[in-house]
């Protein structure tokens, strides 16, 4: 099988109204970032075109075409779209060279969540028969979640605020966070609830950006003459779109493509989670199965800022990065989508 | 229990969300010029083409677009349909053109009203002007054109639409 490696990434400041700003401009910087850390004049010079993005977040039907302006595409690109997470923009890309279909991608996710009521839109990503109807928003699926979990004796809502005070803490070294700072669990307790037993801190908050991703095979990535990394598994499970068929207060389709993606194989220096409620962090980490030598989540997490349809993306990035600087060997990248961690992407990367 | 009761075989489930929308940075400029009676458009550092309404990138190199270039009301039919079919919720009474116009100085067409004409004499390389509404009733909108008439010019000829300089097609060869 063709081996993979991610060459180049950037993504934008969480901010949570980037104000009059649309699609496009919110992606073209990110592109430009990646084009100049391997030296390429633009989306011409790779093979295939990805995107992942949600026309709900912007109100507007087929929204996701208006976003391939930012690329370029006189003479047209090979170029396709996820209508998800841009780390699943990643699994199509990673696909189409190991297949041989290309040599090169270039990978976008984009959301601007801050014109609507991002729990409402959400809501109506749901299955459109029995739950959309419902208006059952992310938020309180994810406290039925938790309370799920307390109920069950295997967290407190300390643990709880134990992942967001870490969170606070790690994002005060990321300059492109949303919230950061010294927060400890007693103060973070104090907080009233927003949605019992989650209270606002446990919530990702709603926030502007994108993130744009290179990869390649390593061939073309030594060509290129540029740092990399190898992705060397990438494994994605879904569960049923029905939350009440399933064990909420696990995550099956995570420990699953773990297996499959091989993040047991060897050590782990770092693991960045796509968590966006504290008590999901939990169950990721146990479903991941990692323990006290890997650290989690050195960014700060989605808790600190949660680009909608980047994020997952960003987490493969933020590896990327960390490996790429020599502070980490090998790490895991993890992103979801769907109610209360319903389908998930693991990915695992390792130096060159 | 009781008396059968019909099966539920749907229910109405309307779906109401509601957006705070902003148009970007570079459709902002463009309506705010247009409510002082403006037509703004942007150029290609690249490739140097102009567009109108610009969205901020040039969509053919994949650049940001930044320079402004203001443009006159006066254009080219690039292309055209003479609507038959009544659109409900449309105000206007068919039959009525609906024509694709390259204002002189861009390089990429947008749709709008033909009107005060013959809709069979609509031709392409035909050229027309904006007709304004009164300055006290524009706003942030392409309204504030009522439509497009004709000029009393010669036509342009097909290969010369979209590239006409600022000044028009000038002194036909």
């Amino acid at each position: 099988m063709r081996e993979i490696a991610v060459v180049a990434f950037s993504q934008s400041a969480c901010v949570a109204d980037i104000g009059a700003v649309n699609e496009v401009e919110l992606i073209m910087p990110q592109l430009q970032a990646v084009y100049a850390q391997v030296g390429l004049n633009s989306a011409q010079d790779v093979d295939f075109v990805c995107s992942g993005s949600c026309d709900y977040l912007q109100g507007a039907a087929f929204a996701f075409v208006a976003g391939v302006d930012a690329l370029g595409a006189v003479p047209p690109l090979k170029e396709s779209h996820v209508e998800m997470d841009a780390a699943w923009a990643l699994y199509e890309a990673v696909l189409k060279i190991r297949t041989g279909h290309a040599d090169s991608a270039l990978l976008y996710g984009f959301g601007k969540s801050s014109p609507g009521e991002l729990p409402a839109v959400l809501s109506q990503r749901l299955d459109p028969y029995y739950l959309a109807p419902l208006w059952l928003d992310t938020v309180s699926l994810a406290a039925l979640q938790a309370r799920m979990l307390l109920d069950s004796g295997s967290i407190t809502e300390s643990d709880m605020a134990a992942v967001v005070s870490r969170s606070r803490q790690n994002a005060q070294a990321n300059p492109l966070a949303q919230l950061a700072g010294d927060v400890g669990v007693a103060a973070l307790l104090q907080d009233d609830y927003l949605l019992a037993p989650l209270r606002r801190g446990d919530c990702a908050p709603v926030s502007d950006g994108a993130a744009a991703m290179i990869i390649a095979t390593v061939e073309q990535a030594r060509r290129w003459g540029v740092p990399y990394v190898r992705l060397t598994g990438i494994d994605q499970r879904i569960e049923s779109h029905n939350p009440c068929m399933r064990d909420l207060t696990d995550s099956v389709s995570t420990r699953q493509a773990a297996a499959a993606a091989g993040v047991h194989e060897a050590a782990l220096d770092v693991a960045e989670i796509y968590a966006p409620f504290s008590h999901q962090e939990i169950i990721l980490t146990r479903a991941l199965g990692l323990d006290e030598a890997t650290v989690v989540n050195p960014s700060g997490g989605v808790l600190a800022g949660n680009l909608m349809m980047a994020s997952g993306l960003a987490r493969v990035g933020e590896v990327f990065q960390r490996i790429v600087n020599g502070d980490a060997r090998r790490g895991v990248a993890h992103a979801t989508s769907g109610p209360c961690l319903q389908h998930n992407l693991v990915a695992v990367l390792e130096g060159a | 229990m009781s008396a059968a009761r019909p099966d539920v075989t749907g229910i109405e489930a309307p779906v109401y969300l509601h957006y705070h929308f902003t148009a970007g940075t570079a459709p902002a400029r463009f309506l705010a010029r247009l409510r002082e009676g403006l037509l703004s458009g942007q150029r290609c550092p690249r490739c140097g083409n102009v567009y109108i309404p610009a969205r901020g990138s040039c969509p053919a190199c994949g650049v940001p677009t930044t320079e402004e270039v203001l443009l006159p009301d006066r254009g080219t039919v690039q292309s055209f349909t003479i609507v038959h079919i009544p659109i409900p919720g449309n105000p206007i009474e068919p039959p009525y053109v609906v024509a694709n116009i390259v204002l002189d100085g861009a390089n990429i067409s947008f749709i709008h009203l033909l009107s005060d004409c013959v809709n069979e004499a609509v031709r392409i390389g035909q050229r027309v002007q904006a007709v304004w509404r009164p300055p006290e009733e524009w706003d942030y909108a392409m309204d504030n054109i009522r439509h497009f008439r004709p000029l009393d010019e010669p036509d342009v000829p097909v290969e010369r639409i979209g590239t006409l300089p600022v000044s028009g097609p000038g002194v036909p060869r």
